[in-house]
This record gives structure tokens, C-alpha cells and sequence, in this order.
């Protein structure tokens, strides 16, 4: 051990003096302000504790409004009159909690447990038993103020949604803040019991949206009614948010799944915008919004369709004959295959100890690229696939986004799968199996996408291989309208493709749509051109002799999902599409009209608030 | 290796003055937290197992000669610091600050050891002696590193109170070693010109955040009605206070934090002047007691040592009674041996040992 050193201590007894001094004054000011507050001032403190006045009343702020991209609101706050007992009034006055009960029809015992609640909770703390009452109850209620010491009626802020469950996912709800929450934030605003988003846009956006609460302090009478204000803090109402959905738009994506499950999303292929997002079924946030019961919630939560999930951002579906786009792209780019290869197609495609069967009995006869795309022949792409191989689909499948999440500002987004030699190796450890090529290279398999995924490949598509970012908000303003916080268009990146290919691509897509024996022809416009491709997804593996008019007798539980993107128009895209309708059968029927509906609408909006788009066409024309 | 010397050198007074005020804590916070029949073991009773346990450690830190923490002062410094980076990482969040690290199903506060751990870290450092003149800025810039990782990290927790304990504790020492005047005043007027230009650099709800804490009642819906609240609560106690198990104040719940940084609020008004008084003057007698050994150790590391523990104890105890009545800005800063908590009384204890072990080999060196 190191040796004492023992030099300079004089130093230290230097500073004696002045040390004791310091502690001394120290004290004795400790002692003055006791003396002050207990000798003096005691009286009048004790007073004050006696029947203690001083409380505060919570003066919540406005929750931040949406409204959709052209200023019409989606969710806003109307006043709601809430109804408070406070238990510490209630000891001098227990008839007032029957009284109260009486005029509102509520069960006295549960208002009491209602009160009686947490142990920990300060006595003079007002404990909420009813919210929103009618007009009829709050006059009663008004009417015998005088007699009903401890009652507090205030009006609270309510959330609302105007157009009930329109976007529902999009939107989100909000819920009470529960305890494990509490303990995860960092805001010392929030409380428990407070409501704040859980879900979609309110959710993510809650830091713009809450606002700052107020409240008064106030000194109350003997019989806790307010008798004088001390202090008061105003609320900071919360930011508005301006979405990029349009409301007509969404109602009519909304309207046209009529009670089909499914997922819609619609998109500008120019900037990544989100024009409609629908996810069937869906909820009306508004039973969040007024504390949702627990029976509302278990419904909810136990619905076999699921109808709190995002279907598009979180739905993983096979993307069936859509993911066709991917494997011809892989084939022309691996110069595989090039637009003149032609491959026989004879409705059967016999591989290892199996039969691979196109959708068309009989088959397609030999086609080229462009007409397998337009016809979506099966036989085509199995054996394209086969040429490219597994990992070269792979890298051209990630290459337009899938496989990872798009990185939209929403929680929960799932990534989808994109099968390769090494993902199934690291899965389960076995190789892959040529046959499994033949499924992937027609979408079905071990792949799978989410809604989301796919409107940016088809956006790609129509962009020049351009991928932007999805947003679905446009700006933050205050409420005075001052913009807070724009988004604007993020290019994420670019997928490494060929115009040229991307040329031959599209041209299929409007063929698929447009010409003879084309799949997508239910989606055909007159006005415009729209390029499109349809996909039909396997729930279940369907046995070898399955006919094709057998799957309107399955049960609908294993009937096949069906897909359908697009965009439009073709010469110049403004959007694009996909749409999943789950266990729907074909795209073809039961998608493509969907789409149709939505796309047929955009186009009639967008000429209708012409003066605006002339410009802007105007203006690109002079710059083209 | 226990020299049986030590047990008749043995400081009595400074462990009946801890005693002391260890058991009027806990006598007072059995009434500030008593709820009925409320499930769950009462905080009393875990306060008591915590200061057991705290006693132990005292005894065992006071036993082991200190020159050994002399010895490994920068490794304990260094595993203190490593918690620290911990808790950013993994702590547990409550009520808005990462302060917590759980081993097993135990957790602790790692800021409340590294205060002792920088303390040693600083004896050891000025354990060589200064020039004639006193220390001169060319000898500091490892104090201020010993000063400002702990610090960083802890109010990146965020951690007010205990950021601005260890830095008076910093400045404490530093007039206690003898740095020359001249380094003091220069260092003075450095801080006194950085707090306005970094003001500058603040985002505004910091600002807020900063402004109520020196004026609380700029808050009147949160620390502004808490301050009202403890003062009515020490006042109303009156010169003999409301008597054991009355207070209103505390009852009713009208005091914020009453078993932690609002403790003595409920002392003064159960106890009233009296008590209060005997509390502080306990207190009062503790850091002179604590002052005594400071001075009369032989050797230059315990006598920094225990003014450190000292200078602890003096700045949580000011500060926290200060805040209580109303002279000082609101900060969260506990009450030694009274306001409940584990880390923060082993923390107290273990200082305790420090100041006892040095001051039984006082004869001994």
C-alpha cells in the first residue's frame, strides 16, 4: 500500500474557521426560515391546512385537427361535459354520491368503487364517473349545483371523427395512457389515464398533436366549491395535420369493398404520397375516443377478421401473378431472355415427379414476353424462373423495395419475405429445391408482400425505376395556420433496372389492360390508358385435379386472395394502385373493378380542380 | 488485520448520531406513508431492511484500512462511470428520467455511488501535495475529467439534483485542498461567463424548464403548487406540530413525493418547530462532527476523503430542507438517513463508514 503522506496538512486547518462560519450560516438560515414559517406565519398556515382550499383544476388543450389534403376535417374535438366527484367532499357528504347516481341513472355502487379506487391517489383529486353527458343531464345536474357539494362538472375536450370508420387505419385512435407506458416516456405532461394515440397517424404524430395542457389553481370553499381563482395556465392547443389522402377519393376505395376483407392503397408515383389507404374491415375510432368498454375492445381484439391490423402495412400475402413484373424483369436484365424468346405453353408443365399447370386449361399456345404478361401465362414464367434462377429473382425482387419494410411513418409495418438460397438455409436449414423456383417465379410460395410493398413496385415502374419515400402526412400547422413543418418528397433511391426493360415492362402492363385476352380488362378506362397486372394468391396448396370453377365451392376461409395494381394514366402517371381483396378469387373480377372505381374518381377530382393542375401542366409542358 | 485498538477508538458519537436520525426517519416515515390496509410490503418496513443492510456495509467499509481505497480509487471511479453508461443503455425508465439499473431483481441507482467513488477518486488525486502557492489551474484538468464524465452522464438521465451535487461537491473540494485564489476566481468568472452564452444555445422548453426551477411559481399547476403545498405543510405545524399519524398535509395527499424529496415537509408538520429543530441540529451536529474528523485525520487522502462525505451530506442536506421551506429552487434532491430509498441510504451509510473509518485511525498512523 501506498505510503501516508502527511505534507501540507497546515492547509486544510487554514480553512477552519471560514468552514464552520459557512456550515453556521448555513443553519442559522434554515433556522430564521422555520422560525418564519412555523412561529410567524404558523397560524395562518395552519389555517390554510385546515380544511385545505388550494386545488387545481386540469384544463386539458385541443388535440390537433386532421384534415385530409384538401383542408376538409377528418378528426377534430367538440366539447364534452364531464362529470367529477371529489371522494375527500364526499366523506362530510355521502348523500351527494346517491344523488348524483339518481340523475344519472348510473349504479351508486359503482360510482362508489369508481371513487373509492386506488388507495394512493390524493384525497382532493377529482375522480371522473361519467363523460359526455346530454343536455337534459347537465341541466339537472346544474339545476342542484348548491345542494351537490364535491361535484365538479367540466367540459373536456372530445375527440371525433367526422366520417366515422373512413381511414380508420390510417387515422388510428387514442387510448388511456396505461402505467407501463407512463414509465416509458420521457414527457412529464403526460399522466395516467391521460388519452394519447395508439395507433396510426395519431399515434406517431401524438408529439404535434397533444398540445400543452392548463389548469387553475384555485382556492375552493368548505364545500369544495370554487370560490376564487389563484393562478391559471392557458393550453397550447395542438398542431393540425394535413394528410395527403383525399376524402372523396377515400370514400369511394372505401365504398367499392362494399363488406369484402381486403386492402387499398393508392399513391402519386411522383412523390410517394398517399392518396387513399384503406384496410377492410375496419373500426370507428370514435369508441376509442369516448374510453372504449371492455366488451367493445374484446370484440374487437377476438374478431376473427381482424379489424384493428393495418391490412396494408401489416397483411403479408403472396403477391401472386403480380410478382411476374419482377421475374421478367430479372429474365431481360440477366439478358436470360430477351422480348422475342418464345416459350410453348401447353397448359402443363411437367417438373421433377409434378405437374406445374397454368391458370388457362389448354394453355396459351407460344408466346412471347409481351403476350405472357398480357395473358399472365403461367408455363412462361416457370420456365424463366428456372433459366434465372432463385437468388437472381431475389436480388430484382429486393431491388424494388421488397423483402424490407417501405420506412412510412406508421408502426407496425412488416416486411414481407423474399425467398433465397441462403434465407431458407438460415429458415430451416434445408437447400432449395429447383421446384420451389417454378412457385416463386409466379408469386406463390414462401414469398410475401404487404399492400404497401407493391404500389411502390408499381410506382417504380411508372417512375423510371424511381422509389419515394410514402408519406402520409403533407404538413403540421398551427392553428392560426402558420406552417410548422413541411414533408416534402424524399427519393429513396433508384432500383438498378434498364429504361429499356422498364419500357417493355410497362408496355405489357397497358396490354394487360388493354388488349385482347388481357387480364386486367376490367380495369380498362375510356378516357385514359391504364397499365395494370393482376395476381391471384394461394391460401392452400390446391390438389392436382382441381378444376377451376371448383373454388366457388370452397369454403371461403381457403379461397385465393386477389391482387391488382396499376397506374395511370400510362403516358404520364399521377397514381397508382394496389388492391387485395382477401379470398376474392381472381384479380380479374374481383380487384381490377376496385381499382377501376378509384382510379376513374382521381382522374374526375383531378379535372375538377382544374385551375390548379393547368398550371402545373402548364408549367411542366414549358419545362419538357 | 482488525487491530483491536479500533474498536476503542471506535467513533461512538458520529454512530449515535446517524442512529439517531436513522430511526426518527423511519418513525417518520411510517406516519407520512401510513394508507391502512394497503397490500404490499409497507415502505417502513423495506427502509429498515435497507438501513440493516447499509449499517453492514458501514461497519465493513469503516473496518478495511483506507488506504486500500486509496489504492484503487481510479478502478472504483472507472466501474462507477461504466454504470453509468449502463443505465443509458439499459436502465429502466420512471416518471421521465433513465435512472435505474436492475441486477436480478434488485436495482439501484448508479449516480448515488459514483458521488462516493468520485469523492475517493479526488482524494486520491490530491493526495500529492500543491506547490507553495496552492494548486494552480496547470494541475486540474484531471479533476475536471473526474469531474465531467460523471456529470454528463447524469444529467443526460436526466439527473438534475445529483449533477449539481456532485459538482458542488467538486467545488467543495477544491477550496478545501487549497487551489490558489487567484485559479479560484479565474475558474469563477470562466463559469460565470459560460452559463449566459450556453443560455443561447438552449431550445426554449429548456429554457422553461430551467426558469420555473429558479421560480417556481411561474408552474403554479405543478412545482409552484407543490412548493405552496410543503410550505402550508411545514407552517401548520406550529411551534409543537400536529402530533405523530396527524398531519393533514400528508394524510390527505396534498404533499408531492412526501416519502422521498418532500420528507421533511411532513416532519414539520408533525413535529413542528421542536422537531424540526432537533432533526437540523442533529444534523448540524453531524457535520461539524464530520468537519473534526476532516481536520484531525493525519494524513492528507483522509482528511479529503471525509470533508468529501462532508460536503456531501452538507449540500443534500441544505439544498433539500432549503427547497422544503421555500428558499431554494425545486430540485430533486433526497433527504440523508430521512427520505426513503436503497441506493441513496447504502450510498449515506458507506460515506458514514468513510468518515468513521478514518476517524478511529486518527491515533493509529
Amino acid at each position: 500500500m501506498m505510503e501516508l503522506n502527511t505534507q501540507r496538512m497546515e492547509d486544510f486547518k487554514a480553512r477552519q474557521k471560514y468552514l464552520v462560519a459557512f456550515v453556521g450560516i448555513a443553519f442559522l438560515l434554515i433556522f430564521g426560515h422555520l422560525w418564519y414559517l412555523q412561529v410567524i406565519k404558523g397560524s395562518e398556515y395552519r389555517r390554510l391546512s385546515e380544511n385545505n382550499r388550494i386545488r387545481i383544476r386540469e384544463n386539458p388543450a385541443d388535440r390537433g385537427m386532421l384534415l385530409d389534403r384538401r383542408g376538409r376535417v377528418l378528426a377534430h374535438n367538440r366539447p364534452s361535459f364531464e362529470v367529477f366527484l371529489v371522494p375527500e367532499d364526499l366523506k362530510t357528504n355521502p348523500e351527494v354520491l346517491t344523488r348524483v347516481s339518481e340523475m344519472l341513472d348510473l349504479d351508486p355502487e359503482e360510482i362508489r368503487n369508481r371513487v373509492e379506487g386506488p388507495k394512493r391517489r390524493p384525497a382532493f383529486q377529482p375522480v371522473k364517473i361519467r363523460s359526455d353527458i346530454d343536455w337534459n343531464e347537465l341541466a339537472r345536474l346544474e339545476f342542484n349545483r348548491v345542494h351537490l357539494p364535491g361535484l365538479i362538472v367540466d367540459v373536456r375536450p372530445r375527440r371525433t371523427y367526422n366520417y366515422g370508420d373512413l381511414a380508420s387505419h390510417l387515422i388510428g385512435y387514442l387510448g388511456e395512457m396505461d402505467e407501463s407506458e407512463l414509465k416509458q416516456t420521457k414527457d412529464f405532461q403526460y399522466r395516467m389515464g391521460v388519452l394519447v394515440g395508439k395507433y396510426g397517424v395519431e399515434h406517431r404524430w401524438e408529439a404535434d398533436l397533444k398540445g400543452v395542457d392548463g389548469g387553475r389553481q384555485i382556492e375552493v370553499d368548505t364545500l369544495g366549491r370554487e370560490s376564487r381563482p389563484l393562478r391559471s395556465v392557458d393550453p397550447v392547443p395542438g398542431n393540425n395535420l394535413i394528410l395527403t389522402i383525399d376524402l372523396d377519393l377515400q370514400r369511394v376505395a372505401e365504398e367499392a369493398f362494399q363488406d369484402k376483407s381486403g386492402a387499398l392503397v393508392a399513391m402519386d408515383p411522383r412523390n410517394g404520397r398517399i392518396l387513399a389507404m384503406v384496410s377492410k374491415p375496419s373500426f370507428d375510432p370514435n369508441l376509442f375516443a369516448k374510453s372504449i368498454s371492455p366488451q367493445e375492445w374484446k370484440s374487437l381484439m377476438e374478431n376473427p377478421r381482424h379489424p384493428l391490423q393495418n391490412r396494408v402495412i401489416q397483411g403479408q400475402y403472396p403477391p401472386g401473378s403480380v410478382f411476374k413484373i419482377i421475374t421478367a424483369i430479372a429474365g431481360l436484365e440477366s439478358g436470360i431472355i430477351t422480348p422475342n424468346t418464345q416459350i410453348t405453353c401447353t397448359g402443363v408443365y411437367p417438373y421433377g415427379n409434378r405437374d406445374f399447370r397454368c391458370w388457362k386449361e389448354g394453355g396459351h399456345g407460344t408466346v412471347s414476353l409481351h403476350r405472357a404478361l398480357v395473358e399472365s401465362c403461367d408455363i412462361f414464367f416457370y420456365q424463366v424462373g428456372l433459366k434465372v434462377g432463385v437468388d437472381l429473382i431475389a436480388r430484382y425482387a429486393n431491388e424494388f423495395g421488397l423483402g424490407r419494410p417501405t420506412g412510412i411513418y406508421l408502426a407496425h409495418e412488416k416486411p414481407g419475405i423474399v425467398p433465397s438460397t441462403s434465407w431458407k438455409k438460415k429458415r430451416s436449414g434445408a437447400p432449395w429445391y429447383s421446384g420451389e423456383t417454378l412457385s416463386l417465379a409466379v408469386g406463390q410460395g414462401y414469398i410475401s408482400t404487404t399492400p404497401l410493398q407493391l404500389v411502390m413496385l408499381i410506382s417504380a415502374i411508372a417512375n423510371g425505376g424511381r422509389f419515394y419515400l410514402p408519406q402520409v402526412v403533407e404538413r403540421v400547422e398551427n392553428v392560426y395556420g402558420t406552417v410548422l413543418e413541411e414533408y416534402p418528397p424524399i427519393e429513396k433511391g433508384r432500383a438498378d433496372v434498364s429504361e429499356e426493360t422498364l419500357r417493355i415492362v410497362r408496355e405489357a402492363l397497358m396490354g394487360a389492360v388493354n388488349e385482347p385476352h388481357g387480364t386486367g380488362w376490367a380495369c380498362a378506362l375510356s378516357e385514359v390508358k391504364v397499365a395494370g397486372k393482376t395476381g391471384t394468391a394461394q391460401v392452400i396448396t390446391l390438389p392436382q385435379n382441381f378444376k377451376k370453377g371448383d373454388m366457388d365451392r370452397m369454403p371461403l376461409k381457403f379461397r385465393d386472395h386477389a391482387w391488382f395494381v396499376a397506374f395511370a394514366p400510362f403516358e404520364a402517371p399521377r397514381i397508382s394502385i394496389a388492391v387485395l381483396v382477401e379470398h376474392g378469387g381472381f384479380g380479374a373480377t374481383a380487384a381490377a373493378p376496385i381499382a377501376k372505381k378509384v382510379i376513374e374518381k382521381y382522374l374526375s377530382i383531378e379535372s375538377e380542380s382544374a385551375p390548379k393542375i393547368a398550371g402545373r401542366t402548364v408549367e411542366s409542358k414549358l419545362h419538357d | 488485520m482488525i487491530d483491536r485498538r479500533l474498536f476503542t477508538h471506535f467513533d461512538w458519537t458520529l454512530f449515535g448520531i446517524v442512529l439517531s436520525l436513522a430511526s426518527i426517519g423511519i418513525l417518520n416515515l411510517y406516519s407520512a406513508t401510513y394508507r391502512g390496509d394497503v397490500a404490499g410490503t409497507p415502505l417502513y418496513l423495506k427502509q429498515i431492511l435497507w438501513l440493516a443492510i447499509g449499517l453492514a456495509a458501514m461497519i465493513t467499509v469503516a473496518f478495511i484500512e483506507y488506504r486500500f481505497y486509496s489504492d484503487f480509487a481510479y478502478l472504483f471511479y472507472s466501474i462507477s462511470l461504466i454504470l453509468l453508461v449502463v443505465v443509458l443503455g439499459y436502465g429502466i425508465i420512471t416518471s421521465g428520467a433513465q435512472r435505474w439499473v436492475r441486477i436480478g431483481s434488485i436495482s439501484f441507482q448508479p449516480s448515488e455511488f459514483v458521488k462516493l467513488s468520485f469523492i475517493v477518486a479526488m482524494a486520491r488525486f490530491f493526495r500529492r501535495p500543491p506547490g507553495r502557492e496552492g494548486y494552480s489551474l496547470r494541475d486540474l484538468p484531471l479533476p475536471f475529467l473526474l469531474l465531467i464524465l460523471p456529470m454528463g452522464l447524469i444529467l443526460k438521465q436526466p439527473n438534475l439534483g445529483t449533477s449539481i451535487i456532485i459538482l458542488l461537491i467538486f467545488c467543495s473540494i477544491l477550496v478545501f485542498v487549497r487551489v490558489r485564489w487567484k485559479t479560484l476566481l479565474t475558474m469563477a468568472l470562466a463559469g460565470g461567463a459560460i452559463v449566459p452564452l450556453s443560455w443561447n444555445f438552449l431550445k426554449d422548453y429548456q429554457k422553461r424548464r430551467i426558469i420555473t426551477f429558479f421560480n417556481p411559481d411561474l408552474d403554479p399547476l405543478g412545482a409552484g403548487y407543490h412548493l405552496i403545498q410543503s410550505k402550508i405543510a411545514v407552517g401548520s405545524g406550529g411551534i409543537i406540530g400536529k402530533g405523530f399519524m396527524n398531519g393533514t398535509q400528508c394524510r390527505l395527499g396534498f404533499l408531492p413525493e412526501q416519502q422521498t424529496d418532500f420528507v421533511f415537509s411532513a416532519l414539520g408538520e408533525e413535529w413542528g418547530l421542536i422537531g424540526s429543530l432537533v432533526v437540523v441540529g442533529l444534523y448540524f451536529g453531524l457535520i461539524l462532527w464530520g468537519l473534526r474528523i476532516a481536520l484531525q485525520s493525519k494524513d492528507r487522502f483522509g482528511a479529503i476523503l471525509s470533508f468529501g462525505v462532508v460536503a456531501m451530506l452538507f449540500w443534500h442536506i441544505f439544498i433539500n430542507i432549503g427547497m422544503v421551506l421555500g428558499m431554494m429552487p425545486v430540485v430533486g434532491i433526497p433527504l440523508p438517513l430521512l427520505s426513503y430509498g436503497g441506493s441513496f441510504m447504502l450510498s449515506t451509510l458507506i460515506g458514514m463508514g468513510f468518515l468513521l473509518n478514518v476517524s478511529m485511525r486518527r491515533f493509529l498512523f
